[in-house]
């Protein structure tokens, strides 16, 4: 896809996450902002996905086709909204976002079996062992396919996710790219004042990885430019991971630059306001 | 009394460990994790025969567990084996979230269960772990009484498409159960029927109340033993069958007496058939370094124990 069409997705998913963190007054937008441009590019143009008939068909397995799972499951919004501008589930559904009765958990579940999803995830620190897992079945099942996995950089202070960080070089899964959410944001304050990760790629290149950085995660040209880059470093003996500097509310400028957006959804003037910066591509749900 | 010999006694965990080697042999998809314990786990034929199949975690039982989580999404059978202690209570938020409520299909085989663990102490001695994991919906708990049971039970969990948790132990135990069983996920297995006392024991305290049942017996008193393999689900129907006859109930299990076997039990006879219940559990406290044995009668899970037990219950019933 073009970068000017995935420009344009990438507005309307931004939409999308707006009016369902408004619909119920609830979520998590600041996250989800930061990362459309990222999954859109990923969901548009670099995955291979199952497909029948020009739509997208989801098996749980997912034998031959790329896999996504999302880590810091709190910024549920974008990926429901990917997954369904995709084609995994109707756009309507999208204003069942965390409302009674929803398979649009606030944090993303198969429990519903809402397709697309493969995991459950929001307690944090728990995606990366499950994408390793995942990219573990693949090398046994001949699969050359990838398996990416998306992280926050607040994430990176759980344990687990050290143990996993571990264990991906050390059983030399290359078909795994991983990539951290660089905000510098989360709950309580930036992440260099709450607890600093410090060098983030200083510490993975030391437990194996082949690291690189994408240092404009809101640029849609050198996302894709960056997810190439890091295939073609793919499949050499070491999981790559990639570290993607965001902005926390990225495309709606009075939700960036700040933690406050962390976990608020917006009243009705401020909808409108941030509405105002979004152009409607695919048309509301 | 129907009579229980036994020629050869074994541990469980090496019922695993056969039952792993059958399973490695039979089935193409099964996957083995461990977090440096193989030894202990008696993974070592497995291993051996079918080395691309294992994998090796390194002590970090968090990450295991996800990465059996992800395995599924493949279609493997992943049997994540270390310590029931690791197994349980220092994954548990990761077994929640990755495997239960995202319904995975991961075996969680746990050895080392209870005090028969022995000289290590309380800290590897969990007494907990029935009850954590009974109470994750959709989780089956599976605690096998000696070794032809577990390897039995082990092979079974493969074909059974859900999350499990398998609980087996340490020490040698009497082997009395056949060893070409057909294992019966959360089908009781009646050891013998009696009139007077129903005994429903799991694990190693199943051989405990076979002798239990031999001592009431040479006192005239008929005791139904029953063999609860299966915590969750729980054959209620088997357990109210046999109380609606005997009236009077012992719960025999090598756990905390808060959330176990017992607690499973209790609950389905105040919703259903009341009766006096006695509990033959740890009375909510850790253990200790000791020998199995010593533990076992320091903590009050031995065969007296079970007898005192069953007296007491039918003097309730009576009283």
């Amino acid at each position: 896809m073009e970068i000017k069409q995935l420009e344009e997705v990438a507005s309307q998913v931004r939409r999308d996450i707006v009016r369902m963190v408004h619909g119920c007054q609830s979520g998590h937008p600041g996250g989800s902002l930061g990362c459309a441009d990222l999954l859109v590019t990923l969901y548009f143009d670099k995955m291979k996905l199952s497909e029948k008939d020009g739509k997208v068909v989801f098996n749980m397995d997912g034998k031959g086709e790329d896999l996504f799972f999302l880590s810091n499951g709190h910024i549920s919004p974008v990926f429901y909204s990917v997954l369904s501008r995709r084609g995994y589930f109707p756009a309507e559904e999208m204003a069942t976002f965390r409302k009674l009765n929803s398979r649009l958990q606030g944090h993303p579940t198969t429990h519903e079996h809402l397709e697309g999803i493969r995991i459950a995830s929001g307690s944090l620190g728990q995606g990366l062992s499950v994408a390793l897992g995942a990219a573990k079945a693949k090398k046994l099942n001949n699969d050359d396919r990838f398996v990416y996995v998306l992280m926050g950089d607040g994430e990176q202070q759980e344990g687990q996710v050290w143990e996993a960080a571990m264990f991906g070089p050390n059983r030399n899964l290359d078909n795994v790219i991983a990539f951290i959410d660089l905000n510098g944001q989360q709950i309580d304050g930036p992440t260099q004042k709450v607890m600093d990760n410090r060098d983030l790629g200083e510490k993975y290149r030391a437990f194996g990885w082949e690291v690189m950085e994408i240092s404009e995660g809101n640029n849609i040209s050198a996302v894709s430019k960056g997810i190439d880059e890091a295939k073609a470093k793919a499949g050499q003996g070491k999981p790559v991971m990639v570290l993607l500097r965001t902005e926390m509310g990225a495309g709606v400028d009075f939700m960036m630059g700040s933690h406050k957006w962390h976990g608020v959804a917006p009243n009705d003037e401020q909808l409108a306001a941030a509405l105002a910066q979004l152009p409607e591509t695919l048309g509301d749900y | 009394m129907k009579k229980y010999t036994f020629t050869e006694k074994k541990d469980t965990r090496s019922g695993f460990g056969a039952g792993m080697q059958v399973l490695g042999q039979q089935n193409p998809d099964v996957v083995a994790l461990c977090a440096d314990l193989v030894g202990s786990l008696k993974l070592d034929a497995f291993i051996k025969e079918n080395p691309e199949r294992f994998i090796q975690t390194g002590i970090s039982e968090a990450n295991m567990i996800g990465l059996a989580a992800g395995l599924t999404i493949g279609g493997k059978i992943p049997f994540a084996t270390t310590f029931a202690n690791f197994a349980t209570g220092r994954v548990y938020d990761q077994i929640r979230q990755s495997v239960a409520y995202s319904g995975k299909n991961v075996k969680i085989c746990a050895s080392h269960a209870g005090l028969t663990l022995g000289e290590d102490g309380a800290t590897h001695q969990i007494l907990e772990d029935l009850g954590m994991m009974k109470m994750l919906p959709g989780m089956t708990v599976i605690n096998p009484c000696d070794y032809n049971q577990t390897k039995a039970a082990t092979i079974a969990i493969a074909d059974y498409e859900g999350p499990v948790y398998l609980r087996f132990g340490r020490p040698v135990v009497p082997i009395f159960t056949p060893a070409d069983q057909k294992f019966e996920i959360g089908k009781a297995w009646m050891v013998n029927e009696g009139a007077d006392v129903s005994i429903f024991a799991t694990g190693h305290l199943v051989w405990e109340a076979i002798l239990a049942g031999e001592q009431l017996a040479a006192e005239g008193i008929d005791a139904e033993i029953i063999n609860i393999h299966t915590i969750k689900p729980l054959d209620e129907e088997a357990v109210l069958k046999s109380v609606a006859k005997t009236g009077c109930v012992v719960t025999a299990e090598e756990h905390n007496r808060l959330g176990g076997l017992g607690d499973s039990i209790a609950q389905v006879l105040v919703k259903n058939l009341l009766a006096p219940q006695e509990y033959v559990a740890v009375d909510d406290s850790f253990g200790e370094s000791g020998t199995p044995a010593q533990l076992m009668e320091k903590y009050g899970l031995s065969a007296n124990n079970i007898v005192a037990a069953a007296k007491k219950a039918i003097a309730r019933k009576n009283g």
